[in-house]
């Protein structure tokens, strides 16, 4: 049998159209699941107007069952029998008795039999549309005087249910189901009564109304793009917008319009911009690829007058937004041309950027400083007085009249000024791009005064949110942090740029509280002091040492601070501690961000983890080259042989340093022994120099050296000699080759 | 072809059509208000049981919206024609496509859509769900279902229809600048009537409001406000609540409130209509 359900509401948002669709599906198709009802194939789609579905070949009928259910004995009280029978809705002379090894049981035989396709549609329907979610949803009508009232997107005003042809009786939110739905607006608006599924899409189709959302993006795609041909132009085109319009009509008719070429003088972003998102219209171009003064909107009828009065309206209000676009710009063209994008700058002292970060005249202030210094410590290879400025003239078109009617073109206007009044080409381009990458698959920049701000400006705002302790949480990130350290680590992976994290965020670091310089932590000890902090372990203190400001954890000094701001003590610390915790933090938050990155490049996460315990991990590109090294060794056969003759290395010795090696012997042994205790005398300062001049596979390759008599010492000796002495020289072994080992990375992070 | 119907005669064919739906045809508040939402006949008509349909012309004051009478597009002082129906009726949008008709649109030419738009009054504390209302790619309407008003449940929804007349009647009568229209068929122009508002209320607006007195009025109406909500005068409470946003919108478009300061502004009318909308609700309920 061929079921039909088609579900009219008052116009349907666009956006949601398709989510709905999908989502009537699945639950449709869990729905009758549940209820044992055999289907074939099931499609569901949308107009503005109507969910609708259809459903091939349901069965007449559900199967039937029979459940089994044990009971008391049969020589229970009466009132644990009465219990059963009023469990199981069953009489006493309806149960079965049967012989157990416990005795004479009870059971019910509970049989179900099988239902009718009907008498389940019936049911299922009002039980999708009662707990169908739509992203947002409202009561109305005079049901509305309860709170409780039934829900949906915009009013529900019909329910076609058809089982071959037959109506499937019920009832949701108060509106029976029938077989009556709506045509056309316009071309067919009374009351269309529809057959059965097999003839729903040609009568709605009679009735102007393209029920496949597929065939009215086809259709609006294939017009358009002829109108656009058809005036010697070509169609710019856009699927998101194609799909938005199919879901604003039922029955699409795109027409060709045009506006004034004056108007061209206003960006092309900006044009294009107001036509898509204002109108919905489609932009052309020309035969040289520039904006063509002319676009494409979509109607939702065949107009009795062939569409004319529709695209003079149209035209008409183009033509008075572009002529408001128009003014601002003007307007900002004057305002530059005048004083130049310096000129915006002292409104930024008026915008908050977050009220503990201050405004967006103190961010322009720190990117400046910040961007500059990468270019002076030589991370970036740009003018640091070129960055400097294109860090201070970059959020300049916030403040202009074009950008506040217009704000998703941020960046580009700022660079049009800039091009508009002679600025040099390296700054207006950074001014564009200092915010790029926005998410996975942006540009990223690559010219080094767009890198040098594109990078000071994503790490000023991850460090203040982070030492402020505004840190993202589970899926809270209102800030997009994640987005900037994203931003941040395609930056530096992409350009190369080789720089110390932590010496990056020290340089930055006393914008947001006291200078900090971290002198003795070694980096792998970040995890553990990010946690203390966290805590509030007590033993964090701020001493005074020499007349220096030292922040420490018992005995160990880990940041040397300047005593710039000497007022509060008490919060003073407490700021300390948090801006410590945060740089570290956010160092963690880059790496992690690293690995999300290097996942689709296929770096294995736990190769990073193994490498980043080594001095300098904050280095993202040295600590790159290091996982690259790392891998390709551990992939060769000796690699993958001496991996796990650490893992047995490391195994072993696990359990004897619980118990103390103890006093090793003199001598070096003989045989595989002394050949592996030969071997480790020229692999380990190879090793360490290596690493030492970050040649990082040079270090691989001294490894490798050892794997012939790490593998022999595992075969020909045995490590638990009677004599404690041999066998505690034969652990020192061991232990000395996990140490070389661990001198190149930590195997012990490695999986598998 | 007709002649396209004047401004007043488009005012007039809203008001019989609306009327004869059953409406009460009301006259505008006469305070300043920043849209027709603003009258007590919409914000606290809508809250409560009782049943209410009402439709009136209400004059809107956007002090920042002045051009001086130089923009042919933009007014600080415009008219929006309300319709409020409590609850909602069924086929609402076939109403509404009637009025359309009923002044002349002819919608087997003209191409009306209904795009979502979701509204909210962050002054109101209100929002609900809706569209705007396309002709040709042009808004010419609001249409929202009430979901809730000063932070109160409606109950029942009412439904809302928000026409910009001096837009509408652009469109019908073909003119490019809102001073061309006509305003009667008499030969009398909106330009005739309205400029020398335009140009003395812009001035008004950004050069002349006198800011010292306007924070104290701001505060002055306040407290009248909370003073007649303690006596249990919700209705002229209300129209002080209306001064203090007329107030606030005065002081935004002299721009002496910064942008931090913007939304405690805001913050406190919502307050102030919030206290009143209390005050009321336990009256009607």
């Amino acid at each position: 049998m061929k079921f039909l359900l088609e579900l009219q509401s008052e116009e349907i948002p666009a956006r949601m159209q398709a989510a709905a669709a999908d989502q009537l599906r699945t639950r449709f198709v869990d729905a009758l699941k549940a209820a044992g009802l055999a289907h074939g194939n099931v499609t569901a789609d949308a107009t503005p107007r109507r969910l609708w579905l259809i459903a091939d070949d349901v069965a007449a009928a559900s199967e039937g069952s029979a459940e089994e259910v044990k009971g008391p004995a049969a020589t229970a009280p009466a009132q644990a029998i009465e219990g059963f029978l009023k469990k199981t809705g069953l009489t006493r002379d309806q149960l079965e008795e049967r012989e157990t090894p416990k005795g004479v049981v009870l059971f019910a035989v509970l049989r179900r039999e099988g239902r009718t396709a009907a008498e389940i549609l019936a049911e299922v329907i009002p039980q999708i549309i009662r707990d169908f979610a739509w992203p947002k949803s409202m009561r109305w009508g005079a049901a509305s005087q309860s709170t409780a009232a039934p829900r949906w997107v915009r009013p529900l005003t019909g329910i076609v249910a058809l089982l071959d042809g037959h109506v499937v009786a019920c009832e949701a939110h108060g509106i029976t189901s029938g077989r009556e739905t709506r045509g056309h607006r316009v071309h067919a608006p009374g009351a269309l009564t529809i057959e059965s599924a097999a003839t729903y899409a040609d009568q709605l189709r009679a009735a102007h109304v393209l029920a496949s959302s597929a065939e009215r993006r086809q259709i609006i795609a294939t017009r358009a793009a002829e109108l656009a041909a058809g005036a010697g132009l070509t169609l710019i085109s856009d699927d998101g917008l194609v799909a938005e319009n199919a879901g604003l009509t039922e029955w699409p008719v795109p027409l060709l319009g045009r506006f004034d070429p004056d108007f061209l003088s206003v960006p092309r972003e900006v044009i294009v911009l107001t036509m898509r998102t204002n109108q919905k219209y489609f932009a052309l171009s020309d035969a040289s690829g520039a904006l063509a003064p002319a676009f494409i909107c979509v109607a939702n009828l065949d107009a009795t007058d062939g569409g004319a009065a529709i695209t003079h309206g149209n035209q008409r209000v183009l033509s008075a937004r572009l002529s408001d676009a128009r003014f601002f710009w003007q307007q900002d063209l004057a305002t530059v041309r005048a004083g130049g994008l310096e000129a915006f700058l002292p409104k930024l002292k008026d915008i908050v950027f977050h009220e503990k970060l201050g405004t967006l005249a103190d961010k322009v202030e720190r990117v400046a400083s910040l961007a500059k210094w990468l270019c002076e410590s030589g991370a970036v290879k740009a003018d640091p007085a070129q960055a400097e400025q294109a860090a201070r003239l970059a959020k300049a078109d916030l403040v202009s009249a074009t950008v506040g009617e217009f704000p998703e073109v941020q960046g580009q206007i700022g660079r049009y000024l800039a091009q508009a009044i002679g600025v040099e080409p390296a700054i207006a381009d950074a001014i564009r791009d200092h915010y790029k990458p926005v998410g996975q698959g942006d540009d990223v920049p690559t010219a080094p005064v767009s890198v040098a701000v594109a990078l000071a400006e994503k790490i000023d705002t991850l460090l203040g949110f982070f030492c402020n302790d505004l840190k993202p949480t589970g899926s809270k990130d209102p800030f997009a942090l994640r987005r900037a350290a994203l931003g941040c680590v395609s930056i530096i992976t992409q350009n190369q740029i080789g720089i110390s994290l932590l010496e990056m965020m020290e340089e930055h670091a006393h914008y947001f509280s006291e200078e900090i310089r971290i002198e003795s932590l070694p980096f792998y000890e970040m995890n553990r002091v990010i946690e203390k902090l966290r805590l509030g372990d007590q033993n964090f203190n701020a001493i005074e040492e020499d007349n220096e400001l030292w922040m420490t954890h018992g005995e160990n000094k880990i940041a040397k601070i300047s005593k710039r701001l000497f007022t509060d003590p008490k919060s003073r610390d407490e700021q300390i501690y948090r801006s410590v915790g945060g740089m570290f933090e956010l160092i963690d938050f880059l790496v992690e961000r690293l690995k999300v990155q290097q996942r689709e490049a296929g770096v294995r996460h736990d190769f990073i983890d193994a490498v980043s315990v080594l001095g300098g991990g904050d280095d993202l590109v040295l600590l790159l080259a290091r996982v690259k090294a790392l891998q390709a060794f551990v992939e060769t056969e000796d690699g993958t042989n001496l991996l796990a003759g650490y893992k047995r290395a490391a195994n072993i010795l696990k359990s004897a340093e619980k118990d103390g090696i103890g006093e090793p012997a003199s001598g070096e042994g003989e045989g595989a022994e002394a050949l592996l205790a030969a071997a480790l005398a020229t692999a380990l300062p190879t090793a360490k120099q290596a690493v030492a001049d970050e040649r990082f596979t040079d270090a691989m390759a001294a490894l490798a050296s050892l794997r012939g008599p790490v593998d022999a010492f595992f075969t020909d000796v045995m490590v638990n000699d009677p004599d404690p002495g041999i066998r505690a020289r034969r652990l020192a072994l061991l232990a000395q080759f996990r140490d070389a080992v661990h001198g190149v990375a930590d195997f012990s992070k490695i999986e598998g | 072809m007709t002649k396209p119907l004047s401004f007043q005669s488009m005012i007039l064919a809203l008001q019989h059509y609306w009327g004869g739906k059953g409406c009460v045809i009301l006259q505008p508040h006469d305070l300043e208000v920043g849209a027709g939402t603003f009258h007590p006949a919409t914000t606290l008509r809508s809250l409560g049981p009782d049943h209410w349909n009402a439709c009136y012309v209400q004059p809107s004051r956007r002090p920042s919206d002045g051009r001086y009478g130089e923009n042919p597009n933009r007014l600080q002082h415009y008219y929006q024609f309300q319709v409020i129906l409590k609850p909602s009726p069924p086929d609402l949008i076939g109403l509404y496509l009637g009025s359309l008709d009923a002044i002349g649109i002819d919608r087997a030419k003209h191409d009306v859509r209904f795009v979502e738009d979701d509204w909210e009054s962050p002054t109101l504390g209100a929002w609900g769900l809706g569209w705007e209302v396309w002709c040709d790619g042009m808004e010419v309407s609001q249409f929202t279902y009430f979901q809730q008003v000063a932070g109160h449940d409606c109950a029942p929804v009412a439904g809302e229809l928000t026409y910009g007349l001096e837009r509408l009647a652009m469109y019908i009568q073909g003119v490019e600048s809102i001073y061309d229209l006509a305003y009667n068929d008499a030969g009398v122009t909106y330009g005739d009537v309205f400029l020398k508002n335009e140009q003395q209320f812009s001035a008004y607006n950004f050069e002349a409001a006198n800011t010292e007195k306007l924070f104290q009025h701001f505060k002055d109406v306040s407290d009248e406000c909370r003073a007649l909500v303690a006596r249990d005068l919700p209705l002229p409470a209300y129209d002080q609540a209306i001064k203090a946003s007329h107030l606030f919108n005065l002081l935004n478009a002299r721009g002496v409130i910064s942008v931090a300061e913007r939304q405690a502004y805001i913050g406190r009318v919502r307050d102030l209509v919030k206290a009143v909308a209390d005050n009321w609700v336990e009256q009607v309920k």
